[in-house]
Order: C-alpha cells, then structure tokens, then sequence
C-alpha cells in the first residue's frame, strides 16, 4: 500500500510549490493544518544536526537515515547548542503563524523540548516518528488537496531520495568506525521498532507505512554495515536472520492453528460470559496436557511392549488363568475391568520384568520408571508454569478499593458477551452492582444485621463440616464393607459396585447440598463460587483419600496372602518338577502358563480401582448432564403448553451451568489419572479419550439446555484458582503413589519389577550393568535411599522456605510501593496538574481522533490562541498554579514522555503540596462547572493540546 | 490457503501480521467477515489496496459488536475520519486491539477514545454519564447518576481539574484486575 500511495503522491505533485514556512498559514483547511504541523517538526528537527543545514533550501527533509547519523555523531556539541538555541530562534520563526494555530504549535514545542533535553538517544527514537509523519504526509497528500504547498514537498522528496542514496552510497566508501557503530544502533532501533509496530497506538495506515520505511531502511543500510571480508558473513548472518523470523512466523501460525475448539469456546463465551468459559478453556487445557501424557505413556510404555515385547499366553502373566477363562470374555466381565482387561497392556500386571526387549534392546522396566515418575515431573512443570504466567498476566490486585466505582464503570461490561439474554442480564447485574455500591456508599456498611449474618455464616459451615465428616465416615465404613465382600463370591451387582456407586452419589448430591446452605452466607457470587469450590474440593478430597487408606489396607493384606502365594508356587513348581524327574530323565514339558499359581498382584488391584473409579466417574458426569440438564430442559419446554404454571420461569426452570462441580470434577478425574497412571498405563488413554468427548458433549449440553446465571460474574484470575486447586491434588496424589514406590515390595511374579525387592532398584541395577564401574561405586555412596530420601525433602523444604522467605519480601515492598503510590496519589491530587506526563500519548490520541471532529474545534480557535500564548485572564482559581507546574514539569520530567506506563507517581514535586483549592471538589455545588470547562480553553494552558 | 494468493500479496500479509496481534489465517479470517458484511462492497481481491469502506450500520450489527452498548463508540474511535465507516485497516486495526494479545497500554488507549464521547481528549461528566447510562440502560436515576459520576471522578482525577485525563484513566485502569480479560473480542 504505502508503495502505491508514494507513487500516486509523485505523479499529483507534480508542479506545485511553495515555501514551507509560508504554508501554516494556510490553515483554513484541516489538511493544511496537519501538514503545516509535520512540516515544521522536520524543520525543528532539521536544525539538529548541523552537517546538513546547509543543505536546507533543497534537503528539507532529508531522510532521517542521514539526520541519524549525523545527530549520533555529533551529539555533545549539538546538544549543547540546542539547549539554548531551539526556543527563540523556533519563536521567531512562529511568529506570524502563531495566532492561528498556537495550538498546534504548543503540541509541536513538546517534542522537541523532549529532544533538547535527551539529546541523540531521544532524537534517534524520535525519528521514527518523523518518519511516520512524513508517511502520514503523503497518506495525506493523496487525498484531495487544495492547498498548493505540495510542490515543495514533491521536490524535497525528490531531492531527498536523490541525495539520501546517493549520500548512501558516498558513506559506504568512506564510514568511520564510529559512524558504522551509529549506523548500527540506528538499524537495531529501526528493528526493535518494526517488532514493536504492532503495539504502537497508530492508525493502521500509518503503521503500515511506518513498518515500509522501516524495513526498507534495515534493509538499505543493513547490507553496508559489514566491512570487507567481514561483509560476507554479515550478509549472510542478515540473511539467515530473516530466514529464521519467516520460520518463526510460520511455526507460530501453524501452532495457532493447532489449537482446537476456539470457535467452540467463543460461542460459549458469548452466550454464557467468561466464566462458563474459563471452564471450557479450562479443559481445553487439560486435554493438551493430558496429550502430551498420552503420547508419553503410550510411546515410551505401551507400544513398545505391544510391539517387542512377549505376546498373549506366552508367560503366566499375560495369560488369563484356567479359572477364570470360561467368564473372560462376557461383557459384564470386561465392563469390571476383569477378564482379558485385566490381563492386558492396560494394566501394570501385564508387562514383563525382562531387562530388554527387542532388537532395540529397550530397557521397558526403566523406561516405565521414569515415565511414571516423568509424568508427575511434567505436569508439575506445566502446571506451575502455567500458573506463573497467569499471574504475570493479572498484573495488579484487585485488593485495593481505591476505584470501586471506576472499575464499575470501565471494566464491568464484558466485551465478549454477543448473545442478548446474557447481554440482558448482564445489564441487569451491572445496574444492581450499582445500586448495591451506592447503598454501600451511603450506608458505609450494614450494622444492624451483621451479627445475623455472622452467625448465619458460622451455622453454615458447622453444617458443611457435618456433612463433610458425614460423607468420610459413610466412604470409609463403605470400603471396609466391600472387603469383606471381596472374600464371598454370593454377590449382587450392587455389592460389587458399592463403593464406586456411594462415591459418585456423594459427589452427586454434596455439592447442591452446599450450595443451598452457602445461600445462608449471602456472599457476592464470585466469593460464593470460591466457598463452594473449596467445599467440594474437601469433599471430595476427604472422599479420596478415605478411599486411598482403605485400599491401602487391602494391599496390605493382598501383600500378606502374597508371601504364602509365593511359596505355595515355589512348592508347586517343583512338585511338578519333581514328579517329571522322578519318572523320566527327559526335560519335563513346561507348564501351561494358565496353570501357574499366581500372586494377588496388588498393582493390578490399584490400578483397577481407579479405572472403575474414573469410567464411573465419567458415566455419572454424562448421564447427571443428559437427565439433570438436557431432559429437564426438554420437559421444562414442551410440558409448559399444557401445565398449570409456567415452568421456564417458575419452579424447574432451565438449569444454569455448574461452574463449580464441573471444574472439581475434571480436577479430580484429573487426580485419579495421576494416581492410577503409574498402576494402570491405559488410564491416560482414557482419559484423553473422556476429554475429547466431555469437550463436545458439554459444549452441547450448555448451548441447547443451560441458561445463562442469573448473576453473571467474570472469571477474574479464577483461572489462576483452578491452577492452585490443580496443583494442590497433584501434589496429593504424588504422595500415595511416590508412597507405593518408595516402601511397598512389587509382586513377585507381575509387572515390570517383579523380582526386585524395591521398585527403584531398577535404577540401580542399570546403573550397575550399563555404566562404568565408577559411576556405579559414586551412586551406591550416594544413592542410598536412606540418604537420598532426607536429601530430597531438605531441598524441598529449603526450597519452599527461600520461595516463602522471597515472597513475603515482595509482598512487604510491594505493600510499601503502595503506601507510597498513596501518598503521591494524594500529592497529585493536590498537584492539580500532571499535564506534561503524558505527552507522547496524549500525542498518539490526537492523531488518533477523527479527522472530522477538527471542524467542530476550529470554531474556537481565538480562544485557544489567546489563552495559549500568555496565562488567561480568566483562568479558574489555581489556573496560575497549574501554569507554574506545568512549566516545572516540563522542566523536570521530559524523560517520562517516551514510556507509556509513568504517569504520575514519579514526578519530581519541585513544590510542597499546597492546600486542595476549592473548586471541582466532587460533592461541591461548582461541580457543574467541570463539564463545560472540558471544553472551555483554560484547560489548554500549557498542555500539549494539538488541536488541528 | 489456496485463496490467500487472490487476496493478499504475501507482503502484505507480513505487514499486517507485524502491524497486528493476528496470524496469517487470522487476517484472512477477519478479511472474509468484512466481506461478509458488505458483499458488494468489498472486493475480494485486496492486492492494489482498493478504497473501500463499510458502512457504521453494517458494522455495529456484527454478532460480536451487537449487544455491546458502545458498539458505536468502538467503531467510530476506530474508523479514521472518525464516522464509525471503517477501512478495512481500521477493521483489522480494531479487532487486533481488541485481541487477547493486545497489552493493556494499548488497550488502555483504546478504551480511553471509546468512553472519551465527545472526543476531547478527557473523560469528562457528560462522558461519564453517557458511559452510566448505557451501562444500565438508563435504569438509575439522575441522582444517583450524578452522584456515581461524582463518585469516579473523585476516585481516579489525579489532578482534580473535574474529568479524567488519560494519565488519571490510565492509572485507574492499570490496576483494574479485570480490565484485560473484559477488554476482549474474541474474532
């Protein structure tokens, strides 16, 4: 585009000429206003660098490329110079254009004050934008034009372009070390610019051009940085760069586009708010990490066992035995994880204790070590990873209640939301927040029922311990039943499925439970979503780890009948031996391996238990969300053409989604997966299997049968919540399982480290066999458990106590910083005045406002002029003030302009703090008067107020 | 992204994806709903830069912008001349601000020009008074208006001149904890 637009600008100027000087004061047309003001930014920068004044009268604007270069060089003297210089001799020249557009002028003092105060550093960022005034320019002067100022320009950009090359290429001779040093910082400056385009708060069409320029610069002036032989390399190393930035983008093109469900998730999004939402991204998350899982289990661990490793009935444990051979394939069999499930890759039990396997020589049982402990490794990363960014992002807390009601008024429309029921609602939440603040406001806070509520609060969360103690105790006496069942053989399908079926009904019922007794405590719904969710997670926490200790005692037992199992096979392998031998001398035919006595294998158990557990889970998840929402919704819609109330409104109604008891859930399952992964390698399968399906199921379910909350709240940083919760059950599950590992003897004839007496051995012994011997004499020093076992847990705890010793460090300056942005907030607020911080920006949004409301603001441009040049007469009180500060600040602070993130707090007080005038003091009765003062012209005293 | 040749030069494409927070097939997404809006308006073929603009009423009427009560304030602070008729840069220039991407200076910028109604320069009380009264659909009365209006202006004017200045809004909005997750049109 801007290539086209400069050569459509050549052909147009053709034959048009005029000094520029002359041009400001043609400013009865806006166009001409802008361009007057560019105009004379590049004279004020012309000046600067004093090699190319001469060239004024043709070089007017010479391309920054030169300017830069000279500025750099010539910097000390120059700025020197200029410190002096700029104000009168700019003054003169004013003069006349002075009275009409002083406005624009005072805008244009700005930076170059900026300028003489930084000196080379400032003007090199400066030249950017000058650049993109000159883009701007010629943006312009495509339009339609009637001022005749064009000519000149068409001339100097002729003659700059000339010169600019041709003054190229006569440096490229002749450059200094020192200049190629500059030359080089400015092509980095232009580099960092063009990565930072996009963050730049310009039109488009001006960053497009700005972004051309700039490249063609890195590129003209890129390719004459190297020298000689070095020159080559340089080229190429350029090259390469470039190719790398390609591969860049296209790698980060082709990983957005990896990302699934957004369309899914945006609809969900505008329908429901980002709360609903952040669940849905939420699991969306999950699924990718659970992928990552998946392909690490299944391609470190299963496939290779399926591939190389022994096949089916080959050896006692991946046989199914004689007993239970005849029931191994019904279906009621298999649903129970029995049967030929049982005796499959998916379990822990099927996999051989053989060192290597295949042509490959894979170690299997250390690679089914690390993966499980490598699992926990990565999901620990990902998840703290994950939570560090997010809280980078949150960026500010929103403890401070300093801006109750700006963030009220700025922040509380959700932009996402393109559905108009929750646009409805969401009206109607933000006028009742502002009631309710307004109340708050004028009561300050409600005395006569806080004891009430107080109390209300207390008798809540008694009753929630009740039911919590309840449901652990119903857990634990659940358990202890069913293994006194598991010794009968006389059961039901009840019996069998007792504990699964009281744990999902407990899940199923608790959380409504809560939720009707948290309507005691009447808190804000965000804070009530954050009560529930600590409550399920306690419920169900307390539901898991009953369970864990119970099936801790069954393995214990099972570990108990073990040790006679063990022997009793002993005993019998050489009974059969022994019979063969007696009778004959040949070799005695093995064993059909269905035959062999077998251990309980308690892995397998464990590993059953929770995938019993996890597909119970999922059944009730999906079937709560087929009855409890779809046929609700279904019978709510068609039963209401002949029923006595209208039930979409009245009793039923639409359920709403369940943010809190779907997070839980998915954060539990996601528990039980890392429980039961080590035990159950398939698990992960499934469970990548359950998210994929839950994704479209629930985003299903919530379009066609939720309606959205009542009272619709934000997901701010619950995101972050989720994570902690995350974390917590991963560290809680890491216990049990690094427990097992740790303490508990394998079984003797199953799974991968049958045979050794420690799980970890297999560490060892690859240490033993596969290093040199020295490494295995340092580990067996170093690798005693008794001692890595204390080191590891020091570190940890050391690691916990330097991150908790840090962070209470931060949070004390932090809450110092505070105090102290207090202070100088009340400071500024007496101040009256901070009109000089922010100039750069303000600059920025007056380019950005629309070329149409200029009209509406030369209507008054006497005014402007007259209250520009000398302090007004009839200035409001504290106008004297306001000029006295804004003239120290722009003394003071001319360094802040370039940064957009310093505004006041730092803004040197070259004056104490005088009284706060009377005046806009809100609640004052002159508060009428700040409205029309936006407007009035007093408030342009000093400010860069381009006005054009 | 057969068709990416017919719309835009692969130059042009690089420049948008450094102008903007989106991906390649972002823009050509984004391209494709402009497109939508206004069919015979806009060409298909975007390579010699046509000059082309679609209407304020084809524009608020997007699902995305529909429900927003200052639909029109986002699309006149974003069209260049400054009716709400938006360029297909200005529509790229919105929505790339208006991205999850985008940081919250920028944002910040942004938001200060949509609630800036009467396009001075500073948040004023009229200003804030619109931004209340499309917030709740005028369901508060005057007072209380007045007295909410009263009340963010003495919260977040640092300078006490009676209207916010971007530096006061900046400040403010800095600090808002949901600022950055509400700011935000998913495309």
């Amino acid at each position: 585009m801007p290539r086209h637009n400069k050569t459509q600008l050549e052909i147009k100027m053709e034959d048009v000429g005029i000094e520029i000087d002359e041009q400001v004061e043609h400013n009865s047309d806006d166009d001409a206003g802008r361009r007057g003001k560019t105009n004379r930014r590049q004279q004020n920068h012309k000046p600067s660098p004093a090699g190319v004044r001469k060239n004024r009268n043709n070089n007017r604007s010479q391309p920054q490329a030169r300017n830069g270069r000279r500025t750099a060089v010539e910097d000390d003297s120059e700025d020197e110079e200029e410190d002096e210089a700029p104000k009168p001799r700019r003054g003169n020249r004013k003069k006349p254009a002075k009275a009409q557009d002083s406005d624009e002028e005072s805008e244009d003092e700005q930076p170059n004050r900026k300028t003489n105060k930084k000196g080379g550093n400032q003007k090199q960022k400066e030249e950017p934008n000058n650049k993109e005034k000159q883009a701007d320019k010629k943006g312009k002067g495509k339009d339609k034009d009637k001022d005749d100022s064009k000519d000149k320009k068409k001339k100097k950009r002729k003659d700059s372009s000339s010169s600019s090359s041709s003054s190229s290429s006569s440096d490229d001779d002749s450059m200094s070390e020192g200049e190629m040093a500059k030359l080089m910082e400015e092509v980095e400056e232009k580099k960092k610019l063009v990565s930072n385009m996009r963050n730049k708060p310009w039109r488009m069409k001006r960053r497009l051009a700005a972004l051309k320029e700039a490249q063609s610069f890195v590129e003209k002036f890129e390719g004459a940085l190297g020298k000689g032989k070095g020159r080559r390399l340089f080229a190429y190393k350029v090259m390469m760069r470039k190719k790398w930035i390609k591969f860049q983008r296209d790698f980060d093109n082709f990983k957005t586009s990896c990302i699934p469900w957004e369309r899914k998730i945006k609809e969900v999004e505008s329908h429901f708010g980002s709360s609903v939402a952040s669940y849905f991204i939420f699991l969306r998350w999950m699924y990718g990490m659970n992928l990552v899982l998946f392909g690490i289990t299944f391609g470190l661990v299963v496939i290779p066992e399926v591939l190389m490793g022994l096949p089916y009935g080959s050896i006692p444990r991946k046989t199914v035995p004689r007993a239970e051979q005849a029931k191994a394939m019904d279906f009621s069999t298999l649903w129970d994880f029995d049967g030929y499930c049982k005796y499959s890759v998916l379990f822990y039990g099927y996999y051989n204790n053989q060192r290597t396997i295949g042509l490959l020589k894979f170690r299997l049982p250390l690679a089914y070590l690390m993966v499980g402990i490598g699992t926990f490794g990565y999901s620990l990363m990902v998840v703290i990873r994950t939570m560090a960014s997010n809280a980078n992002e949150s960026g500010g807390d929103g403890e401070d209640s300093d801006f109750l009601f700006c963030w009220k008024m700025f922040t509380s429309w959700d932009y996402l939301i393109g559905n108009s029921e929750t646009a409805d609602n969401k009206f109607a939440s933000i006028t009742t927040s502002f009631k309710e603040g307004i109340v708050d406001e004028e009561e300050n806070q409600k005395d006569e029922n806080i004891h009430l509520r107080r109390f209300l609060r207390v008798l809540a969360n008694f009753l929630i311990i009740c039911s919590l103690g309840g449901s652990g105790y119903l857990i634990y006496f659940v358990v202890k039943r069913s293994q006194d069942f598991a010794t009968r053989n006389d059961l039901g399908w009840y019996e069998k499925n007792e504990v699964e079926i009281v744990m999902s009904l407990l899940g199923l019922v608790c959380p409504p439970l809560f939720e009707s007794i948290a309507e005691l405590e009447e808190y804000h719904p965000r804070i009530a979503l954050k009560w529930q969710l600590g409550r399920i997670f306690a419920l169900f926490l307390g539901n898991l780890y009953t369970f864990l200790f119970a099936l801790f005692d069954e393995v214990n037992q099972k570990l108990a009948v073990e040790e006679s199992i063990k022997n009793a096979t002993i005993w019998a392998t050489q009974m059969h031996y022994a019979n063969f031998t007696g009778n004959t001398s040949a070799t005695p035919p093995p064993i059909d391996p269905a035959d062999v006595i077998r251990g309980p294998c308690w892995e397998t158990t464990v590993g059953i238990e929770f995938v019993k557990l996890t597909v119970s889970d999922i059944q009730v998840t999906y079937i709560t969300i087929l009855v409890g929402d779809f046929l609700r919704a279904v019978i709510v819609r068609f039963l209401n053409y002949c029923w006595c109330w209208d039930l979409e409104s009245g009793f039923p109604s639409y359920g709403e989604f369940d943010i809190s008891g779907n997070v839980l859930g998915l954060v539990f399952n996601q528990g039980m997966i890392w429980m039961g992964a080590f035990y159950a390698p398939g698990l992960v399968g499934i469970n990548v299997l359950r998210l994929l399906t839950s994704m479209y199921y629930q985003s299903w379910a919530v379009m066609s049968s939720n309606v959205p909350h009542e009272r619709i709240f934000k997901a701010s940083k619950s995101n972050n919540f989720y994570m902690g919760l995350l974390l917590l059950i991963l560290f809680l599950s890491l216990l049990p399982v690094v427990y097992t590992i740790m303490t508990l003897p394998p079984s003797f004839d199953c799974g991968p480290f049958s045979g050794k007496s420690k799980m970890f051995d297999i560490i060892m012994e690859t240490i033993e066999l596969d290093f040199p011997a020295f490494v295995g004499n340092i580990f067996s020093y170093v690798a005693n458990p008794g001692l890595i076992i204390p080191a590891v847990l020091l570190m940890v705890w050391l690691a916990i106590y330097y991150l908790n010793a840090v962070s209470k460090a931060y949070e004390n300056s932090n809450l110092e910083l505070k105090k102290k942005m207090q202070m100088q907030r009340d400071e500024e607020k007496n101040r009256r005045n901070n009109q000089d911080s922010t100039n750069s920006i303000m600059k920025d949004l007056e380019d950005l406002l629309p070329i149409k409301s200029e009209d509406g603001n030369n209507t008054a441009p006497e005014n402007k002029a007259s209250t520009n040049k000398n302090d007004p007469p009839k200035a409001p009180k504290g106008a004297d003030k306001q000029g006295g500060a804004s003239r120290n600040g722009s003394r003071v602070n001319p360094e802040k302009e370039m940064s957009l993130a310093v505004q006041n707090p730092r803004i040197a007080v070259t004056r104490p703090p005088g009284p706060r005038p009377p005046g806009p003091l809100p609640g004052n009765p002159q508060l009428t008067v700040p409205g029309q003062r936006g407007r009035g012209p007093p408030q342009r005293v000093g400010r860069g107020q381009p006005r054009h | 992204m057969g068709n990416k040749q017919t719309i835009f030069t692969d130059e042009q494409l690089d420049a948008y994806q450094d102008c903007t927070f989106f991906t390649c097939k972002e823009i050509l997404r984004l391209h494709s709903r402009y497109h939508e809006l206004a069919p015979n308006l806009v060409p298909m073929d975007y390579t010699n830069d046509p000059d082309c603009k679609v209407p304020i009423q084809l524009i608020i009427n997007m699902p995305e912008l529909t429900e927003n009560p200052f639909k029109e304030r986002i699309v006149e602070s974003f069209s260049e001349a400054g009716d709400g008729n938006l360029s297909f840069n200005d529509f790229v220039d919105m929505f790339s601000v208006l991205s999850e991407m985008a940081p919250r200076e920028l944002k910040a910028i942004y938001a200060f020009k949509i609630y800036d109604f009467n396009t001075d320069n500073f948040i004023c009380k009229s200003d804030l008074e619109q931004t209340l009264n499309k917030l709740t659909r005028e369901e508060l009365t005057p007072e209380e208006v007045n007295l909410v209006c009263e009340k963010v202006i003495e919260e977040a004017d640092l300078d006490g001149d009676g209207k916010l200045a971007f530096a006061d809004f900046e400040n403010m909005i800095s600090r808002a904890p949901d600022f950055l997750s509400t700011f935000h049109i998913r495309i």
